[in-house]
């Protein structure tokens, strides 16, 4: 479903990621384990066309999107769910929900369907629909941004380190929502640093390190990988 | 629900007001000094929506501002053209020029754009005043012509000028309502949010940011047309740097990215300008401070710290009302935060 092959998307003359090949499924779950730094966002944003690769190729459904405009890339199925939980704090919960629906912003089924969906996922963006999202706590934020990158239906979903900042327990129930979210039939390509929660829903994991991929494979072979389990998991 | 009622009858009201001051009051001075008051609000009203409602402050307003003047003066007085047409044409004029701008300055941001739109305005200023064969120059343009009869109808007296331009304020603020309370509107106020969080939603910033452009100097050519058929004289300095910074001041006073603020700043600006007469350019040791303490206590302008104040205020009263009244629900969002307090105080 997406393809990257041989990425590398410099800025200036630093490299953040240097080939980088990367093969996800229509359906799986899969995750991108590294420090910080290590280059798992300008991935993300090198697929969200936020960023020109330097080299080499993405694709996702066979079609070439390595270059375009983040607007179609959006349109074409592809959506990431912003670092940082970053919100339109002064909006209500409910507004930024419909401005995730921008691209179908036509479509007035469509968005009320969406809208349903994300609700039965997050009851509490229904109760509080009418809050400014300014005023929500950290893993509500979270839970809100997820929810409005689900609004355009993307098939596939970039997350962009949903856990950082948040407390154990919130951690726990974010990850249970992701992988219910894949269960539903939403690919998932996960950017985590903690390797210990992602590895229990992912199908598969890539290791990054200072810009290139140094590890890869299944769930639980990443998990008995000796220098994953040092690195990553603190066992 | 009541509030929404009382916001309205306030507003009713205040349109009241406006309709029945001249009536009341019968002071030509007064009459003269409040309309083109309205003038400056419709601009004001232009500015707030690109550089309160989208982050881009634009500086070339001024310009924009000449443009429509001069465009409506240029179609009547030289071309003799109908009153009504070229007023729409002035509108239509001054946003195509904006298109144009606005292709190359939305390319850059922040100050850079200021900066840039600084110099845009100064230079439509610099070909106003120096291309004497068209626009006549430092000696201006004479004789613009009143806007037309609209059947018995007649805009040649102050008071009839007054209603004529109140209406456009009037339209001008329900468009303005309109937008800001629509997806486009808050597709702008996205994009002053983060350009770049809008990008991963779908959003295409450069259309909607030359969207808002257009429409901001639409209102710019649209209060310069109408300056033009009022003062019936036009000359190059209402396109000076000047003008943009007044134009400012209303805005910061009132509330940039407020919906009553250009109303309230300008009211109040032109207002106390006026009573202040007597000190000639010394007011400006006045207001200097005075907008220098409103900048840094109150960015948001009396609008918005009335809002604050407001907010502060009810959120005051419901925790008044409900002391304490944290059960545990057994639902997902309730767990959600009573488990995270638990973590915050722990």
């Amino acid at each position: 479903m997406l393809k990257l092959s041989g990425l590398t998307v410099t800025y200036g003359s630093f490299a953040a990621i240097e080939d980088v090949t990367i093969d996800v499924a229509e359906g799986e779950l899969v995750v991108l384990l590294g420090s910080n730094g290590a280059g798992k966002s300008s991935t993300f944003r090198a697929i969200s066309g936020l960023e020109k690769p330097s080299a080499g190729g993405i694709t996702f459904d066979g079609k070439n999107i390595a270059g375009q405009s983040p607007e179609r890339i959006v349109k074409s199925g592809v959506v990431q769910c912003a670092e940082d939980r970053k919100l339109f704090p002064q909006m209500t919960v409910h507004e930024n929900l419909i401005m995730g629906a921008y691209v179908h912003r036509k479509k007035k089924k469509e968005i009320r369907q969406a809208l349903e969906n994300v609700h039965a996922l997050f009851p509490m963006l229904q109760e509080k629909k009418d809050h400014a999202a300014g005023s929500l706590s950290g893993g509500q934020q979270q839970m809100l941004a997820i929810g409005r990158a689900l609004m355009s239906r993307p098939k596939l979903l970039l997350l962009d380190e949903p856990s950082i900042g948040l407390a154990p327990l919130i951690v726990e129930q974010m990850f249970e929502v992701i992988h219910q979210i894949n269960q539903e039939g939403t690919t998932v390509l996960l950017a985590e640093q903690n390797a210990n929660a992602a590895l229990k829903i992912a199908d598969r994991g890539y290791v990054f390190e200072s810009g290139s991929i140094v590890v890869q494979g299944t769930s639980e072979e990443l998990f008995t990988n000796d220098a994953v389990r040092k690195a990553y998991i603190g066992a | 629900m009541a509030a929404l009622l009382r916001k309205r009858v306030f507003i009713i009201g205040l349109i009241g007001l406006a309709v029945l001051f001249p009536l009341i009051i019968q002071n030509e001075y007064f009459l003269h000094v409040l309309t083109l008051a309205f003038i400056w609000m419709i601009a004001v009203y232009g500015l707030n929506l690109l550089a309160g409602y989208t982050g881009y402050l634009s500086l070339a307003h001024a310009g924009f501002f000449a443009i429509g003047a001069y465009a409506l003066g240029l179609l009547t007085v030289k071309a003799g053209m109908n009153y009504w047409i070229a007023l729409v044409l002035a509108c239509l004029i001054t946003s195509g020029i904006g298109f144009l701008v606005g292709l190359v300055a939305l390319r850059t941001r922040e100050h850079f754009f200021a900066i840039y739109t600084l110099c845009v305005g100064y230079i439509i200023y610099l070909v106003i005043d120096k291309w004497d064969s068209l626009t006549g120059g430092v000696r201006g343009l004479i004789g613009i012509p009143a806007p037309a009869n609209i059947g018995p109808v007649s805009f040649e007296n102050p008071l009839s000028q007054y209603y004529f331009i109140l209406a456009f304020l009037l339209l001008t603020i329900l468009v303005m309502y309109r937008i800001v309370h629509s997806l486009t509107g808050r597709t702008f106020m996205a994009i002053r949010n983060s350009e770049e969080l809008a990008q991963t939603l779908g959003i295409s910033t450069m259309k909607n940011k030359l969207l808002v452009f257009v429409l901001s100097t639409f209102f710019a050519g649209l209060a310069g047309a109408l300056y033009a058929s009022f003062i019936r004289f036009i000359g190059p300095d209402i396109g000076y740097i000047t003008i943009i910074f007044d134009l400012l001041t209303y805005l910061l006073v009132g509330g940039i990215g407020t919906l009553a603020g250009p109303v309230v700043g300008t009211f109040l600006v032109v207002w106390v300008s006026q009573s202040l007469q007597f000190l000639q350019d010394y007011r400006m040791l006045i207001f200097g401070p005075l907008l220098t303490l409103l900048i840094i206590f109150y960015p948001r302008g009396i609008v918005g710290a009335f809002y604050e104040w407001k907010m502060k205020r009810t959120g005051k009263k419901r925790r008044q009302a409900r002391p304490d009244r944290r059960k545990p629900e057994p639902t997902y969002a309730a767990t959600q935060t009573s488990s995270e307090k638990k973590v915050k105080e722990g």
